[in-house]
């Protein structure tokens, strides 16, 4: 059969999967489901983009996804009363200084001879400015969280609408990885992996820490939604009635209509964003990119600049993951710092890209529903499986006890399990690269 | 100016702290080191590999607790630690059969490796949970303290105590010793030497009747010792949390890289200079401050550079500031 | 299934993987000896082989070496001068053809049987152990002898006594000559019933090459049979008993090296007159 048909048999497969679920569960895991799938493959696609089209190994998409959903709070959340003038300004100034000298830090090293008055010169002006930096932020900082710490004790947002936010959470993420590209993939060695790992854990910190910026871990709740809220639908008498013609009663149709609306405009993020990545694949660029991973030497000889290429494609595929982040946030309708792990979310998405298809974008995608799916399902059906197999058992046993609690932690081991059979006998994934 | 309480309370809070956890991290660094300089793949494993090690050590200390069986001052999970060692070495070997042999058979990139190693982790993590639970475990037992703060200070009537705790103290002679079987392994026998051909130059080593799968075998095997002791005495020290072993994976290859991956001595002294940082940075230096300064300059605030949540943040900047002036790490990452 | 699916994706990555040393032989399947008495000590005898599932690269070649001489091989670029000699060392796919040492019949032997059956193989890139000392190198040379083998490492540094002098050292600081001084007392190690090299003295300067020819005769004198392929064709004819010009994987010229030297033909077609 050809390609395309197994494709589509593929993605029927993954779509009776679903239906299966709402109906042997309930429609609203199943279209949670969809929601969730369609974020997990925008960010399958970010990565692929860099795996597949350029070869760089970023472990660090947690990083890239917190910062969009930081995006969505500061863009969509309201400005907190009072937070700019006591202290909001003073910390912006601190942190301009800060950027400021690490700037000067660079310049000293770039412009001035090697040697022990370079050394000292930078280390001096690293200290110096540290100190100075801690000095305004400090004190601004605690200005800023006295207000109202219950509630808010942090800046605030702009205000504006949300869906603005998710576009901005593309550009926080590219911005990021402008910066981390600059460095690892400059350096004469490569270090990504290392790199982009170690930088997903400094961003998580940061966003744990600083609760000026997004209240940290006492995280931030009730964030703008683009869609309308279930209780407002409730009491519209007009909806309602609808639903009820439709044979729901209200509370179940307003659930599931919300949902339905996340997955419509879900759905068009990832209907443009693949466009955009398809025309990418076949175009000049696209064919350069993959030129440039299958040889890099010989790509190089003929005068293409290939880190400036790495680069470029880093930074795009980080953006993705960005926008995929605030469109997660803006869902969940709160940010929450402590669910961003990198089981839960980078390797996560690796096993997607693997799984589905390196190089191909319609297996990255395919990869995103079905680990997804795998992923929700594993739980109740190893809850099913382990009361079946503790079924003679007695009851108050400990072993039983012990085996259905233990269910919940069946989840990596069917990842790594699918992970390590799809690499050993299907390697290039369900749907490999053309 | 009170140096000798300045000291007391630096080597209370800071040296003796950072020796141990560096003397946990440097032997987790070597493990890495040996699986990057022979096998030649960054082992993302390693971290659960030692949460395994450690769940079979604390399961055969409660065997033992239960026996009655115990070691006076010292902790049980000592007397465990051989179990603990030979069930991960079982267990690495098994996943090397089934797993990673196939792979190097066809002389797989090592970045397939490394995806496997992904799988591997998982797989480790989930069966770790499975049967020990994902909550906090404490095994420690014996005497606490070597020396506790309060006896110190009635012993020399200094105001700052000085603590040094029994696993504090396990965790650097241990150290001291597997660090010196191991060199003397590597330099000395033939074995090792072997080994150090066949990171070298496999092709050679090849040639020069080096069997690679013994060379393989020995590599995981004394890899698994060091994950096995190097997790039980973090265990031991802070506690068993199976999510804390993944996490320690940053530390543990930044102290690898830091070092110089494929250098054994590299990845001690990285995991001392990691340590350090973490230690040194995240710390609260009113106090030594207060004594060293003289009245006027005493600081106010707590002096501590950066909270202590930013501490695996520490260790990745410290990498990237390694990386960036000497990419090849601090011994130039010189084979094994 | 490939075994490569990713390509060279990720492997510039240091903290992925690491490339140095990574060896490129499959370790192959070994069979077993057949008595095959009479004839040269050592003789690829109508070699047609070639690599994998590639093109014959060698087309009935046949290349011998007795006890006590040097045979040199020589021929123009690409002729496949290294390759007859891993095609005697069984790194290739020999499709017709034999191999036999000392009275055996060895084709179906790997290369590391080989090397234990006292077949001494000098690569040409990459053949001594960098990281590790000049003393240690020589005993991995002679990793699979069981006995003692300090008379041996006694005798390689009476042979070369630089390195002696330097037997602490990393065989990566030594220059270029000491390396490959290095790489062969390594081979000398399993005390070889012959020694083949692989351009010698490829990237060396002349005195240096002058002084490692004369120590590949006093190996000679010793009694080891020296198989040799070289590019400096002028000095290595010079010293060989055996001379075996090939052109395109087969046999162009063979006779002494004298003969061969004064051969018009051979002179003309790449000597340079």
């Amino acid at each position: 059969m050809t390609q395309t048909v197994k494709n589509t048999i593929l993605f029927a497969i993954i779509a009776l999967m679903i239906i299966y679920t709402g109906f042997a569960q309930s429609w609203n895991s199943a279209l949670l489901i969809i929601a969730m799938g369609l974020i997990s493959s925008i960010m399958a696609l970010g990565v692929n983009l860099q795996w597949g089209f350029a070869g760089l190994f970023n472990v660090g998409v947690m990083g890239f996804v917190a910062l969009g959903g930081l995006a969505a709070v500061l863009v969509s959340m309201p400005p907190t009363e009072g937070a700019w003038s006591t202290g909001g300004f003073a910390i912006l100034g601190a942190l301009a200084l800060g950027a400021t000298t690490v700037v000067a830090a660079v310049m000293l090293m770039k412009r001035m001879a090697a040697g022990t008055l370079r050394t000292l010169s930078v280390i001096a002006v690293l200290v110096i400015g540290f100190f100075i930096f801690r000095a305004l932020l400090d004190p601004a900082v605690q200005a800023v969280e006295a207000i109202n710490p219950a509630q808010t004790g942090y800046l605030g947002g702009l205000g504006l609408p949300v869906l603005i936010s998710w576009p901005v959470g593309g550009l926080f993420a590219a911005g990021a990885a402008w910066l981390i590209g600059k460095t690892a993939l400059g350096l004469r060695s490569d270090y990504l992996a290392i790199a982009t790992l170690g930088i997903a854990e400094i961003i998580i910190a940061v966003l744990k820490n600083e609760d000026w910026m997004s209240r940290g871990v006492k995280n931030v709740i009730g964030l703008p939604r683009p869609v309308p809220y279930e209780i407002d639908l409730q009491n519209n008498p007009a909806f309602v009635e609808r639903a009820a013609g439709l044979g729901f009663d209200p509370v179940d149709a307003s659930t599931l209509w919300v949902k339905l609306l996340y997955i419509a405009l879900f759905a068009a993020v990832l209907i443009v964003l693949l466009w955009m990545s398809q025309r990418a694949l076949h175009s000049p660029w696209g064919r350069m990119l993959r030129a440039i991973r299958d040889n890099e030497v010989a790509a190089e000889a003929m005068g293409k600049d290939v880190t400036a290429r790495h680069l470029q494609v880093f930074i795009l595929g980080s953006a993705i993951c960005g926008i995929a982040g605030a469109m997660m946030t803006t869902m969940d309708s709160q940010l929450t710092p402590g669910t961003y792990q990198p089981l839960r979310f980078t390797f996560l998405i690796w096993v997607m890209v693997i799984v589905g298809g390196s190089g191909n974008n319609f297996g990255a995608i395919l990869g995103g529903f079905l680990i997804w799916f795998l992923w929700v399902q594993v739980e109740p059906m190893g809850l099913w499986l382990m009361n079946l197999i503790t079924a003679g058992m007695s009851e108050g046993s400990a072993l039983k006890a012990h085996l259905i609690e233990s269910a919940a932690h069946m989840r990596l081991l069917t990842m790594g399990i699918v992970l390590l059979l799809v690499l050993r006998f299907s390697p290039r994934g369900l749907i490999p690269e053309r | 100016m009170d140096l000798l309480n300045a000291f007391i309370a630096l080597s209370n809070y800071v040296l003796i702290p950072g020796i141990a956890y560096g003397s946990q991290l440097a032997l987790g660094a070597l493990g890495v080191t040996l699986v990057y300089g022979i096998l030649r793949f960054s082992n993302f494993a390693h971290g659960d590999t030692m949460a395994m090690g450690t769940m079979a050590t604390i399961l055969m200390t409660w065997l033992f607790q239960s026996m009655g069986l115990s070691l006076g001052v010292l902790p049980t999970a000592l007397l465990a630690l051989p179990f603990g060692i030979a069930f991960t070495m079982l267990l690495v070997l098994g996943t090397d059969k089934v797993v990673y042999k196939f792979y190097r058979e066809q002389k797989a990139k090592p970045v397939i490796l490394v995806i496997v190693s992904l799988g591997v982790t998982f797989i480790y993590n989930g069966i770790t949970r499975f049967i020990i639970g994902a909550d906090d475990q404490n095994f420690l037992d014996g005497q606490r303290f070597i020396m506790s703060a309060r006896d110190f200070k009635e012993m020399t009537g200094l105001r700052e105590g000085l603590a040094f705790k029994t696993t504090q103290g396990i965790t650097i002679v241990t150290a001291i010793i597997v660090v010196a079987l191991l060199f003397w392994f590597l330099n000395k026998t033939r074995a090792g030497k072997s080994m150090r051909a066949y990171s070298d130059n496999e092709d050679l080593a090849l040639l020069s009747g080096i069997n690679p799968e013994r060379v393989v075998m020995i590599t995981w095997m004394i890899v698994a010792a060091l994950a096995t002791i190097a997790g039980t005495l973090y265990g031991l020290d802070k506690s068993f949390k199976p999510f804390t072993y993944f996490q320690l994976l940053l530390p543990i290859f930044a102290a690898a890289i830091v070092g110089g991956l494929g250098s054994p001595v590299g990845a001690i002294a990285g995991g001392f200079v990691i340590a350090f940082s973490e230690v040194t940075i995240t710390y609260a230096w009113k106090k030594v401050l207060g004594y060293v300064m003289p009245e006027g300059l005493q600081p106010d605030g707590l002096v501590q550079l950066m909270s202590t949540d930013y501490k695996f943040a520490v260790s990745f900047v410290i990498l990237l500031i390694v990386l960036l002036i000497k990419p090849t790490g601090l011994f130039k990452g010189k084979s094994v | 299934m490939s075994n490569d699916p990713y390509g060279d994706r990720g492997n510039k990555d240091w903290s992925v993987g690491n490339a140095k040393g990574q060896g490129s032989i499959m370790p192959k399947a070994s069979g077993k000896t057949h008595p095959a008495p009479g004839g040269p000590f050592l003789i690829g005898d109508g070699m047609t082989a070639g690599y994998g599932n590639g093109p014959d690269i060698l087309h009935d070649c046949t290349i011998a070496v007795d006890r006590g001489e040097i045979a040199v091989i020589v021929g123009p670029n690409g002729a496949g001068k290294s390759t007859g000699m891993k095609a005697v060392f069984g790194m290739l796919d020999m499709r017709k053809g034999h191999v036999r040492l000392d009275g055996e019949d060895i084709t179906e032997l790997s290369p590391q049987d080989r090397v234990a059956k006292g077949m001494g193989f000098v690569p040409q890139t990459s053949n001594i152990f960098t990281s590790m000392s000049v003393e240690e190198n020589l005993e991995m040379g002679a990793f699979i002898r069981r006995d003692d083998f300090r008379d041996t490492m006694t005798q390689v540094y009476d042979l070369f006594p630089i390195l002696k002098e330097k037997r602490h050292q990393a065989a990566g600081e030594l220059s270029g000559g000491q390396r490959q001084q290095v790489a062969v007392g390594r081979a000398l190690m399993t005390q070889p019933k012959v020694l083949m090299l692989d351009e010698p003295t490829a990237g060396v300067s002349p005195i240096v090459m002058d002084e490692l020819f004369d120590r590949i005769i006093e190996v000679a004198r010793t009694g080891i049979p020296i198989l040799m392929v070289e590019q400096n064709a002028r000095q290595a004819l010079e010293i060989a008993d055996k001379g075996y010009v090939l052109v395109q994987g087969a046999n162009a010229f063979t006779g002494t090296g004298k003969e061969l030297l004064a051969d018009p033909e051979v002179r003309k077609s790449f000597l340079g007159g």
